[in-house]
């Protein structure tokens, strides 16, 4: 059932939930918090549209900076803004920033200790018709890797308007990585949100999680749906009992949160990651590094395994790829049989 | 500024002693670049000791002149001449690229917090600087038109440097804001680690480049104070146009051996090198 501690949307299940943008609430967060904080700033390269910041834009139109497609210079003269004491959200698509300018990032942001915000837009596979190579699979492996880096991947478009209130006091680097396409709402204005922490947003009707699921990112609405029909499978004729999870929304990358993860993989015994991105380098990744060293348990990876993207249907690709719902549900069966 | 006779000797003379100071801790920390900071040397003098508004013995002060230094490997000039006015003690140069030093092989301010950015890789300084200028312009009072400024955000960037695509970028949209708060000053001193910048990829006409994407632009000579004194007091006047001084160095300026010599860009001095040198710079 959703974790009733943190008011989650109870129209989850339904048929009609809505869906919005994540980087919708991108957009509605920036714009609150230039209007919280007079030294944040926006710069944009040719996509002000599609990144949300338009909503900025009109409003502090002296606060907005159009850089054209340049995102080495996007960046860079981020970095130089924040030197003279603003907080600057700089967006294109994730492929292209952080994708191209990488270098810029590290050097003049992270090694610099400067406060800007990449914003990366159209992340994963579900921006689909434009094909490989606008679908960013590398991204979070790209930041994850930079010391000084946050790397924050919300999973609605509510949440996404929280961490970027909370991105904007932060006085730290950051990558925000948001999806395209239209996404179930999972929160509520009123579930809680704490900078860099882990949540459990499904738990078992009573008794102990047997598996243990991770999700970031725009895939935990199939997460979520995947959990509860796994908690059913007992209630259907000719099977066993049902299995019993817990999700766990790891929109916090970086900082991870070791001490919940450790948690649910000594209550579990067994975990399945889920992201839209490649499985080398990304939140699996990361989940794997904090397990080996605390609390080793196996663990079953769900993401694109080592491929580049295509044209399709966001739905088509997910099915494609294998990150759909029955593909959540025969990891789970599968690292289930694994535990020791 | 008002630059004196009397002002112009005593600019010579500590640049003769930054040129000491660069052979020095260079020879101790054999390896780093030579040409380019000795090429530099006069300008980044006449700057820290006459232009620039500074506090050393404040660092942090708001009100601060900004100077960017996009091509960090010619680090050891600033560093030097850092130390000559006061920021942190003569004797600490020696550190250089040493473990646990402030000084670090191409700059980081981490370790050393009173230069304005860490550098190395190239072509994204200037990008930094136009950042700082835009930041000035938007705390400009609503409805001002007035475009004055209270302090110059200066970048010092090297002529190999254009190469990259990101300068390219970075000067288009200084272009674009009329950024007249914003200085650029490239080392034009024509070479590069592989040869001549004219072999590697040409860069002329250079001045045309610049003035194509809406710079105004000075040609002038690396050494001469007065003339680079009135440079930048011309680009200080410049209205609705950021400016770029071309300054035309020598490399390895002020030692024989090494005067425009390409060899001399990313090596250092032996310790009998090193002393031929100084014995050059204390006889001049």
């Amino acid at each position: 059932m959703l974790n009733p501690k943190l008011k989650l949307n109870p129209s989850l299940f339904s048929e009609n939930v809505e869906q919005i943008p994540i980087r919708k609430g991108f957009g509605q967060g920036l714009l609150l918090a230039g209007e919280a904080d007079k030294n944040v700033v926006a710069l944009c390269a040719d996509l002000t549209e599609s990144t949300q910041m338009n909503l900025f834009a009109e409003k502090f139109p002296k606060r907005f900076i159009e850089m054209g497609v340049a995102e080495q210079n996007l960046v860079t003269v981020s970095s130089g803004m924040a030197a003279m004491g603003k907080i600057p959200f700089c967006s294109s698509y994730a492929m292209f920033s952080p994708g191209r300018n990488w270098e810029q990032i590290r050097t003049t942001i992270a090694y610099n200790d400067k406060p800007v915000k990449i914003v990366g837009s159209h992340a994963g596979i579900s921006v689909g018709a434009d094909g490989g190579t606008h679908q960013a699979l590398e991204d979070i492996a790209l930041m994850r890797v930079i010391p000084n880096m946050d790397v924050i991947s919300p999973c609605d478009a509510i949440e996404a308007k929280k961490a970027t209130l909370a991105l904007a006091k932060t006085g730290k680097p950051a990558y925000l990585r948001l999806a395209r396409e239209k996404t179930p709402i999972i929160t509520t204005e009123e579930t809680p949100f704490e900078f860099g922490k882990a949540q459990i947003f499904w738990v078992p009707d009573a008794g102990l999680a047997q598996v243990g699921i991770i999700v970031t990112g725009s895939l935990t609405y199939r997460a979520m749906l995947a959990a509860k029909e796994l908690e059913a499978k007992g209630t259907c004729p000719g099977q066993q009992g049902g299995i019993k999870t817990k999700v766990m929304n790891l929109s916090s990358i970086v900082p991870i949160d070791v001490e919940a993860i450790v948690a649910l993989a000594k209550e579990s015994k067994a975990i399945v990651t889920i992201e839209e991105h490649q499985v080398r380098g990304g939140m699996g990744s990361a989940v794997a590094e904090v397990l080996a060293q605390n609390y080793p348990v196996p663990i079953e990876f769900i993401g694109v395994q080592n491929s580049f993207g295509q044209s399709g249907t966001p739905d088509e690709l997910i099915k494609h790829y294998k990150m759909d719902i029955p593909d959540i549900v025969f990891a789970v069966e599968k690292v289930l049989k694994r535990k020791i | 500024m008002l630059l004196t006779e009397e002002k112009i000797k005593k600019l010579g003379k500590t640049a003769n002693l930054i040129r000491q100071s660069i052979i020095e801790m260079l020879v101790e920390a054999k390896s780093g670049h030579t040409a380019g900071p000795l090429g530099m040397t006069d300008i980044f003098t006449l700057f820290y000791f006459h232009i620039l508004k500074h506090n050393p013995k404040d660092p942090f002060w708001e009100e601060r002149d900004r100077l960017v230094l996009s091509n960090g490997h010619i680090c050891p000039v600033l560093y030097a001449t850092m130390a000559h006015s006061g920021y942190f003690p003569i004797e600490e140069l020696k550190t250089l690229r040493k473990l646990g030093t402030r000084l670090q092989g191409h700059p980081h301010r981490e370790y050393l917090p009173f230069i304005e950015n860490s550098s190395g890789p190239l072509g994204e300084g200037l990008s930094q600087a136009i950042g700082m200028a835009l930041a000035d312009r938007m705390d400009e009072k609503d409805g001002s038109t007035s475009l004055t400024t209270s302090r110059f955000i200066y970048c010092f960037m090297s002529d190999g440097e254009l190469d990259e695509g990101n300068s390219w970028e970075a000067i288009m949209l200084a272009g674009k804001h009329k950024l007249n708060n914003l200085i650029a000053v490239i080392d034009r001193n024509n070479i590069q680690i592989d040869g001549y910048t004219e072999h590697i990829m040409p860069l002329e006409p250079l001045a045309d480049k610049w003035r194509a994407f809406n710079w105004h632009v000075i040609e002038v000579g690396g050494h001469d104070f007065k003339t680079l004194n009135k440079a930048v007091e011309e680009a200080q006047e410049i209205f609705e146009k950021p400016t770029v001084i071309i300054a035309h160095t020598i490399p390895g300026k002020g030692v024989s051996f090494m005067e425009r010599d390409y060899k001399w860009h990313g090596k250092p001095p032996t310790k009998e090198e090193g002393e031929l040198a100084l014995k050059e710079l204390r006889n001049a």
